[in-house]
């Protein structure tokens, strides 16, 4: 489902070259739960940015599903978006908009119908356990309701893929714990999840794939793996 | 497509009423790029009317030896008619003359007595000539300098007053051209700082753009909702615009009357008062549409 081919990426500020990634290659198949760790600054946000088209890459081909990520024209970016849901360690709601909205938002820009938004918008916050709140904003709500309020986001369109980059970063363990516990239910529902994380007990909880990097290059990738560094 | 379509409609309403400060400090602005707009119309038809009115008062006048017979008279008219830089010639005949005379000064029982007097009419036959716009003067002197009637004139007025007319006529055309240039130039001021400030409240909003870009929002959908504002915008700032300038218009009106007797710019604001609302509009849904799009087009590259 996912194709990273030699995949380089070096960013270009102002005159000043910082390889983030490379030569980075690996597949990842439908229904898959895939840990990415790695100190901090090692690549893994940028594996994701460029899994998403944040970033073109400098080398290589990303692959996902029947889109060449990198050939994408900045008009069916937002196609491809919508087949990914994406959480963010620093959540990235819409301030100027509530749970409810924040949410239907997703579906919205999908052109989906009203009636879909009244059904399912519903469903998903009663997943995540946020019907109470349906009519707060973002500033109202503590950090680990504004995680679960952007996982029903980010999975209300039924996406083929859930992508967590650090999402319990800005989070104490018990919500942190309620996050994981969430994207196993989400990949066993039969979603593929990719997160990327430093958190060694969460990856050895997990207890699936793992793919490790240090300094922009994949040094270890596991089926069943734990969390190994340093 | 509707449906999308109507959601661009809620959430331009939403996001100007959710952000009422800033809705409000933007349409202030707007408010104010549009007097300006509208102080232009208005200074516009100003300078418009005073230069018609000054232009009125210059003409060149010809006046003819006693034994001119009055055929010539209407000839010579003809002819000068067929000139393309005049615009009118009035013929005043002796006996109207001593008409507009003896009505000037009618109040003046010293001049009335020395006119019933007099056996004979004293004054002359003469032609009014006006041109179609004030520096054409000097080609109608010159050509009344070179023509063959020349020897049935008694005086030529343009002779005496060349200097001033020319001058006049200098003025006048500085006085447009620096007028249209102020014009440019506050217009262009008032569209920057407009700009501006919606350039402003947008940038407050680039990280709500970024996020609807990460989750699959198209760059017209996310447009759409300030452009709706922009119109919102637009509409109510030329609204109030003229509204606003209803009072000071009723206020200024007669302090203008004085210096320019033709110009009564309440009637002319008030018989006006549609076509200068549709023209505010149209200005101020321009203003707040052209400048989102382009503020926004930034921050959709992600
Ligand atoms: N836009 C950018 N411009 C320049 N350098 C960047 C940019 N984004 C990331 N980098 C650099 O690329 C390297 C990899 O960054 P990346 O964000 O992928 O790390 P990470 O593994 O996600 O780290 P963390 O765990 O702290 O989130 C870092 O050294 C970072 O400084
Ligand atoms: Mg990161």
């Amino acid at each position: 489902m996912i194709i990273f081919q030699n995949v380089s990426k070096i960013y270009n500020n102002n005159s000043h070259k910082m390889t983030a990634l490379e030569e980075a290659s690996f597949n990842i198949n439908p229904k898959e739960f895939v840990s990415l760790v790695g100190k901090s600054g090692a690549g893994k946000s940028t594996i994701i940015k460029l899994l998403i088209g944040e970033e073109k890459p400098s080398k290589g081909r990303v692959i996902f599903k029947s889109y060449d990520v990198n050939k994408i024209k900045q008009r069916e970016l937002p196609q491809l978006r919508r087949h990914i849901g994406v959480i963010f360690q620093d959540f990235r709601l819409l301030p100027n908009k509530n749970t409810y909205e924040n949410v239907a938002f997703a579906l919205e820009v999908a052109g989906r119908p009203q009636s879909d938004i009244k059904e399912f918008v519903p469903q998903a916050l009663e997943m995540v356990g946020l019907k109470n709140k349906i009519g707060n904003f973002p500033r109202e709500l503590s950090g680990g309701e504004k995680q679960r309020v952007a996982i029903a986001r980010a999975m209300i369109n039924h996406p083929d893929l859930i992508i967590a980059d650090e999402p319990t970063g800005n989070l104490d363990p018990i919500n942190s714990w309620e996050i994981i516990r969430l994207l196993l239910k989400i990949n066993e529902l039969g979603t593929t999840v990719v997160l990327a994380t430093h958190n060694k007990e969460f990856v050895n909880y997990i207890n699936q794939r793992v793919i490790s990097v240090e300094n922009g290059r994949i040094i270890r990738d596991e089926e069943k793996g734990k969390y190994i560094l340093e | 497509m509707i449906t999308t379509f109507l959601r661009i409609i809620k959430y331009g309403f939403l996001s100007f009423w959710r952000n009422a400060l800033l809705s409000t400090a933007t349409l202030s602005v707007i408010i104010l790029a549009l007097l300006v707009f509208e102080g232009l119309i208005i200074s516009n038809v100003l300078t418009k009317t005073a230069l018609t009115s000054l232009q009125e008062k210059i003409d060149i006048s010809i006046y003819f030896k006693n034994d001119t017979l009055e055929d010539d008279v209407l000839k010579i008219k003809k002819s000068l008619e067929g000139l393309a830089e005049v615009k009118k010639v009035e013929y005043i005949s002796k006996d109207k003359a001593l008409e507009i005379f003896k009505e000037k000064h009618k109040d003046d029982p010293a001049i009335k007595q020395s006119l019933e007097e007099l056996e004979e009419n004293p004054l002359l036959a003469s032609l009014n000539i006006k041109a179609n716009d004030p520096q054409k003067y000097g080609i109608i002197a010159d050509y009344l300098d070179k023509t063959d009637f020349k020897t049935w004139f008694e005086k030529v007025t343009y002779a005496q007053n060349a200097i001033v007319i020319e001058r006049l006529g200098k003025i006048i055309d500085t006085a447009e051209k620096g007028a249209f240039v102020l014009i440019i130039f506050l217009a262009l001021i008032a569209i920057l700082i407009t700009f501006n400030t919606i350039r402003l409240a947008i940038y407050s909003n680039r990280e709500e753009i970024g996020i609807m870009r990460l989750v699959g929002a198209s760059n017209s959908f996310i447009r759409g909702p300030y452009v709706i504002e922009g119109i919102i915008y637009g509409l109510i700032a030329g609204i109030f615009s003229v509204i606003i300038a209803l009072p000071i218009i009723y206020f200024l009106s007669p302090y203008i009357q004085i210096f320019i007797a033709e110009m009564n710019l309440w009637n002319y604001f008030t018989s006006n008062f549609i076509g200068i609302l549709i023209y505010q509009l149209i200005f101020g849904v321009a203003l707040g549409v052209i400048s989102s799009v382009i503020a926004v087009r930034k921050y959709l590259k992600i």
